[in-house]
């Protein structure tokens, strides 16, 4: 109970600090639509080839641009060594990752989906009929990056050339979500589209996985 | 001030070691500080106070050797940790006064804490300025609300890294008191000094550590004069 209550406010924190800098909503934001924007210009639009590669582009996109939110999810508790403060009030430590990990799932999704109809109007993509089996993709893969990108974020917060470590440790480990979620992306936006129920229980797995593993290591990950 | 919730509760240092790479911060530091006693901790920069403060607020796990809290209100539970005011405030700038008060009074699950929140405002005279942004107040005032943070689960042993840093005079003699009321009511207190104040004078003890070691431990009188001033004045 402490744990979900300690989660809650942590989280309300969180969004209240976002909301009034508005900084990673949106830095994420203009760089995914950069990204889509200098693709569009490479790639013809309402083609086969643009149906092929536009799911992985923006999956690319997603994954770059959330490397940049990752980059100050931890930095920016050093300021005022706030993460003591954090550490120091908590009971279970695990509160202060799970409340991160959501915040970041959060703020992915909700630029992802402010971003879906440029990214269907850059690549003439219908995706209107996709639209609810989409967000569940963009959801669980969405969930997996947070989860990964909180723990790295942690471990580079406190080493020096963190801004180097980050993308280093972070985009190897996160190659099978990125794969995966572009492939079942790009069954959806198929001329005959179906779903990979297979690729998004991956997805759900990896996202298990990886939370379990934050559960049990995290704490470890805060210390000094 | 601040009634105590929990017992009074000492502090035990049983051969400290502090370690980053090959470079000691602390070696086998021991000494006992008794439930409601007022230690000051003094030596020159570097010689590893700010090390055993955190060690002592459970931030940093030591290298070696063991911390313990003896007294009837030991083991602090979660909600009665120490109350650690380090050199950075260890408060948000993008909330308000009392929004960090109240985000760590709750945290902590203290009772009622919008009303302990408001009760410390109070105290640390930011009341005008509670829905004011802590990126917009002077680093004394940001120094009260740190202060403020750390008494906020009324804890019973208390922790200060060179407490007066940036606190104007009036604010210095506000803290003295202040501090004087909780050893009183029973509060064990750490602090960090450089050079006698308002302060030192609550001291009944001072510790001095040199190159991560204690090579002093007195109580009371000249040599405490002495330790604080390293023997310059």
């Amino acid at each position: 109970m402490s744990l979900l209550y300690n989660t809650a406010i942590l989280l309300g924190k969180e969004l209240r600090t976002e909301f009034r800098s508005r900084e990673l909503l949106t830095t994420t934001a203009v760089f995914i639509l950069i990204v889509l924007v200098l693709f569009s210009f490479a790639i013809n639009p309402g083609t086969e080839e643009a149906r092929e590669f536009a799911p992985g582009l923006l999956w690319l996109a997603i994954l770059f641009a959330s490397s940049l939110m990752f980059q100050s999810c931890f930095l920016r508790e050093q300021t005022n060594d706030t993460l003591s403060s954090l550490r120091l009030a908590v009971s279970d430590p695990f509160a202060i990752f799970l409340a991160k990990l959501i915040a970041n799932t959060l703020f992915l999704l909700l630029t992802e989906l402010l971003m879906l109809p440029f990214f269907a109007i850059f690549y003439n993509i219908p995706l209107w009929s996709k639209l609810p089996v989409l967000i569940l993709v963009l959801f669980v893969g969405s969930l997996g990056i947070s989860i990964a990108g909180t723990a790295i974020s942690a471990i580079s917060a406190q080493a020096r050339m963190r801004e180097l470590l980050l993308p280093l440790l972070l985009l190897p480990l996160l190659t099978p979500v990125l794969v995966v979620s572009s492939l079942v992306t790009a069954s959806l936006l198929d001329r005959e589209p179906f779903v990979q129920w297979k690729g998004i229980g991956f997805l759900a797995v990896f996202d298990l996985i990886f939370l379990t593993a934050l559960w049990l290591f995290g704490e470890y990950l805060l210390e000094e | 001030m601040t009634a105590l919730r929990i017992p009074p509760t000492g502090l035990r240092f049983e051969n400290i070691d502090k370690r980053y790479g090959g470079l000691f911060a602390l070696r086998r530091v021991s000494f006992e500080i008794a439930p409601g006693e007022c230690v000051v901790l003094a030596g020159r920069n570097g010689s590893g106070k700010t090390t055993l403060l955190r060690i002592a607020a459970q931030i940093v796990k030591p290298t070696a050797g063991e911390l313990s809290f003896p007294g009837p209100g030991s083991p602090p539970a979660a909600s009665g940790r120490p109350g650690y005011v380090a050199h950075a405030t260890m408060v948000y700038d993008e909330l308000t006064a009392e929004e960090n008060l109240l985000l760590f009074a709750k945290l902590q699950d203290v009772e009622n804490p919008a009303a302990r929140a408001e009760e410390l405002l109070r105290e640390v005279g930011l009341m005008e300025r509670r829905d004011s942004l802590v990126r917009t107040f002077s680093r004394g005032m940001r120094q009260r609300i740190a202060i403020a943070r750390a008494l906020i689960h009324r804890p019973s042993v208390l922790l200060f890294d060179e407490p007066a840093t940036g606190l104007d005079p009036p604010g210095i003699t506000w803290l003295a008191n202040s501090l004087r009321e909780l050893n009183r009511a029973g509060c064990t207190v750490l602090m960090s000094l450089h050079g006698e104040s308002e302060m030192s004078a609550l001291a009944t003890r001072a510790v001095q550590l040199d190159a991560g070691s204690v090579v002093a431990d007195t109580k009371f009188g000249a040599s405490l004069h002495s330790i604080l001033t390293f023997g310059c004045a």
